[in-house]
């Protein structure tokens, strides 16, 4: 247990990502299932950082998806964002339940 | 229990009692701090694993961007002090025990795994490294991702735009 392995990162973004899981579940407003994504591919860049250091270090591929799917995360934030606010002004509110006007 | 386990297992504990808290907190606001301390503890784990760059990029855009973005739409569209609804007991429920047999399943198969490291001599992850690579435009460079990804920002920016604009009633 002295040396911190590829085991134990593993064990850290795999609570993450559950803890991620558990919240898009329960969560009923959009800002904070918005939150919850956010943990959810934290994990997922976690992970990636951690094989490309322990297990392919001649390479920086791991690297580069971490950087592209925190660019992305970034856009999709900022959309998300944009769509919770307009759905803000026509609902006055942002809880999933309500967004109901685009059912039959 | 050496230094270096130590400062692993408090990032950790950062990491996932953020993580746990901004999930459960009650008021939206604390929800988005405590989101804030999570991000703060993947960056010092990037930092522990020797990924300077990455975990400059994560405080930049993550705790600078995301998180401020955040904060900034809940001001908009909240009274922050107010308490969130609550879950109701039978999703609760159904949500943690779907979340810990999947938690549970997935560490059994990464305590059985054994993992074989490659034997190759390692490549520093520098930022010298990382920028030759991504613009590199032979066989292993990342150039026409990089392309994309910027079209890809672009047209999310422009989207934004779109979506919250607010027009003028016509006269």
């Amino acid at each position: 247990m002295n040396e911190i392995g590829l085991t134990h990162i593993l064990f850290v973004s795999t609570m993450l990502f559950f803890i991620g899981v558990y919240g898009f579940l329960t969560r009923k407003n959009m800002i904070t299932m918005l939150m919850a994504v956010e943990l959810i591919l934290n994990s997922v860049n976690i992970n990636f950082i951690a094989f490309n250091k322990y297990l392919y270090g001649d390479k920086l591929d791991g690297l580069f998806f971490t950087i592209f799917i925190i660019t992305i995360a970034a856009a999709e934030a900022a959309v998300a964002i944009a769509i919770i606010i307009n759905l803000y002004r026509n609902l006055k509110s942002i809880d999933v339940d309500d967004a109901d006007i685009m059912k039959f | 229990m050496n230094a270096s386990t130590m400062v692993f297992y408090i990032l950790s504990a950062v990491i996932l009692g953020g993580a746990l808290l901004s999930v459960t907190a009650k008021k939206i606001f604390r929800a988005a701090v405590f989101l804030l301390f999570s991000l703060i503890g993947i960056a010092g784990l990037y930092f522990y694993l020797n990924y300077e760059f990455i975990a400059a990029v994560q405080i930049v855009v993550y705790v600078g961007g995301i998180v401020v973005l955040i904060i900034f739409s809940i001001f908009l569209t909240h009274e922050s002090g107010r308490d969130m609804k609550e879950p109701s007991m039978i999703s609760n429920l159904f949500a943690v025990f779907a979340c810990c047999f999947a938690a549970a399943l997935t560490y059994l198969f990464i305590k059985e795994e054994h993992f074989n490291a490659t034997p190759n001599p390692t490549l520093e992850p520098s930022a010298r490294n990382i920028g030759t690579q991504m613009l590199d435009i032979t066989r292993y460079g990342y150039i026409l991702p990089f392309e994309a990804v910027s079209i890809l920002l672009l047209a999310a920016m422009i989207g934004c735009i779109v979506i919250a604009i607010k027009l003028k009633p016509k006269e």
